[in-house]
């Protein structure tokens, strides 16, 4: 849905897919069901993020799963999901691919989230969410919020980073799918482009970054209980935009490959900062918390008038330009 | 708890009063001031168990009361606590119910739904309003707030229905309804809060008769503030939470999935 003016050109290219503006829902946030994607998409989004999928049903944590202040949110949902059956109805409501000529058409890009506890079982997985033709997979490596089940997240060690990149690959290529594969990085690490470059070394064409920081905790005083059921869980909102500009610069020194930049960006003028900083599509979740939906059009209405303000033509034009 | 600056941390408080309606069916009140209005809900946080949502049952501006069935694991524990213990507060939540000055209103409660139902009694009949409560029950020791409406003076009038008809009429509660509203004219507005399949048949009523509607939606909340996702409903995709509870019955009507499935807490469809 064309919300802005139209003075610059907010269409942009990522992997081969085209988006009509660089915003996507962020993985976690209104992504359970096909509707309440599409919601989004009529909000102004240029694209959107499943929640995350697993083969089987995995239960997440009992509550509270999430809150937040003026300057962070909090939270450790724990990865929910019903399982590939599940996301085959959804794929199904949400439309079919561009260009498929088919009548019940995508609104918008859809970015499949896959993840999964061991490495080869990203393998299963990805074969089955091919079927469905996501015009992107995101392989979540990097929730911080299920150690006690899973143990440190993939994405925080390089060489496992790497073997997943590689095992999903290998699998794509099998299948001889052409779908872009990129690869969901923690901020939690010392060393975050060299995590990148490994898995740039293995075959991922793109990545997203960042998924949430942490983990982190807040206590009730009077009751002296952490609030969140899992105790802890990963932060996400204002405050850790300068960690997610740094972090996407790091990984976009290191490989050069498109990113979709996410973390703290709540405004057309956040975007563009996560743009300049080498970003190609700016992802935003907790955006919702404080904006709601409807931020998403605000959001590229913003991004218009920054662009028309600094004489910028193409939106893309901005990317990885810090200078 | 400011959810108007984006503080939505737990404000811990203690339970101020424990009021057993029933042996299962407990009314927790607190000494808070709330600021909510009739329809809206909170999340109830009992510490170290988990978090609910929950309506309010009243608002009295300094103290406000919230009436729970023991139905599972975290009400279970809830019911272990006693007068004094801490529980933690999100909210208010979601959008509550609308009425204006003087009408005629008629409120259809099934079950737990006589509670928050009894806050917007009591709220209208402040405001002029005339009110029918219709509450119904599987039996007369399950009909909820009835004292307690009969305390609101001449302009309410309570209606009981059960089903093994050991108090009032024997039936449904929509059915009561069919019957005040074929005698009286002036009805503006009917009120459902209760099971799905319930406010359905009460919206298809007020439909046929011309009368507005607004019915109190449930579905599984996690954040209840239209983050998670977890409550957004066909196909419409709108979240319960925050563009509800309460919707205007022709609007829900047209939610495809109304009536006929809601999602549990991994998002599978399951059928009413």
């Amino acid at each position: 849905m064309k919300l802005h003016t139209n003075m610059a050109n907010l269409k942009v290219n990522f992997c081969g897919v085209e988006f009509e503006n660089p915003t996507v829902l962020a993985s976690g946030v209104l992504g359970v069901t096909a509707a309440s994607l599409k919601r989004v998409v009529e909000m102004g989004a240029g694209g959107v993020t499943t929640k995350s999928i697993w083969m089987e049903e995995h239960k997440g944590h009992k509550n509270p799963t999430m809150f937040g202040t003026e300057h962070f949110f909090l939270n450790a949902v724990g990865l929910s999901d019903a399982g590939i059956e599940k996301a085959r109805g959804l794929f199904a409501e949400y439309g079919e691919p561009a260009g498929s000529g088919a009548e019940n058409v995508r609104p918008a890009p859809v970015i499949a989230s896959i993840v999964a506890g061991k490495q080869s079982e990203f393998a299963d997985l990805t074969e089955e969410i091919v079927k469905l033709q996501p015009d992107i997979i995101e392989v979540n490596i990097s929730c911080p919020n299920v150690e006690d089940e899973m143990g440190i997240p993939f994405a925080c060690d390089l060489l496992q980073a790497a073997e997943v990149t590689k095992v999903v690959k290998r699998k794509l290529d099998e299948l001889e799918s052409k779908i872009p594969m990129i690869v969901k990085l923690s901020p939690n690490v010392p060393n975050i482009g060299r995590i990148a470059k490994a898995c740039a070394e293995e075959g991922a064409d793109g990545f997203c970054a960042i998924n949430t920081i942490g983990p982190g905790m807040v206590i009730d005083l009077k009751t002296r209980k952490p609030i969140l059921a899992n105790r802890v869980g990963g932060v996400s909102g204002p405050a850790i935009k300068p960690v997610a500009v740094k972090c996407v610069n790091d990984i976009w020194k290191a490989t050069g490959l498109p990113i979709i930049g996410t973390g703290g960006v709540l405004t057309g003028e956040d975007a563009v900062e996560m743009m300049m900083a080498g970003a190609t599509l700016v992802g935003m979740g907790t955006m919702v918390y404080y904006r709601d939906a409807a931020g998403f059009g605000e959001v590229v209405q913003e991004m218009d008038k920054w662009c028309d303000e600094n004489g910028v033509g193409d939106v893309g034009d901005v990317v990885g330009t810090i200078s | 708890m400011d959810v108007k600056n984006f503080n939505t941390i737990p404000e811990t408080l203690p339970i101020k009063k424990i009021v057993k309606e029933t042996d299962s069916i407990w009314t927790f009140q607190f000494e808070y001031e709330l600021g909510s209005k009739p329809g809206q809900f909170v999340m109830l946080w009992i510490p170290g168990v988990d978090e609910k949502p929950f309506s309010i049952a009243y608002d009295g501006g300094d103290e406000f009361w919230l009436t729970i069935a023991k139905v599972g694991e975290a009400t279970e524990e809830l019911f272990k606590l006693k007068e004094g213990d801490l529980v933690g507060l999100r909210g208010p939540f979601g959008n509550g119910y609308s009425w204006s000055k003087g009408e005629h209103l008629v409120l259809l409660a099934g079950g737990y739904g006589a509670a928050p139902l009894y806050g917007l009694a009591r709220a209208a009949v402040e405001d002029g309003c005339k009110v029918d409560f219709v509450v119904g029950a599987r039996s007369d020791s399950m009909l909820l707030y009835e004292d307690r409406v009969g305390e609101l003076g001449g302009n309410v009038k309570y209606h009981a229905a059960t089903d093994d008809g050991s108090k009032g009429h024997k039936g449904y509660n929509t059915e009561v309804l069919e019957e005040i509203l074929a005698k009286e004219s002036g009805v503006s507005q009917i009120y459902a809060c209760g099971p799905e399949m319930m406010m359905k048949r009460a919206a298809e009523i007020a439909r046929d008769k011309g009368i507005k509607s607004e019915l109190a939606l449930e579905r599984y909340m996690k954040c209840g503030f239209g983050v998670c996702g977890q409550c957004c409903v066909d196909d419409s995709g709108i979240c319960v939470c925050k563009e509800g509870t309460v919707f205007e019955g022709e609007r829900a009507l047209g939610f495809s999935e109304f009536g006929k499935y809601h999602r549990d807490s991994v998002g599978r469809k399951v059928e009413w």
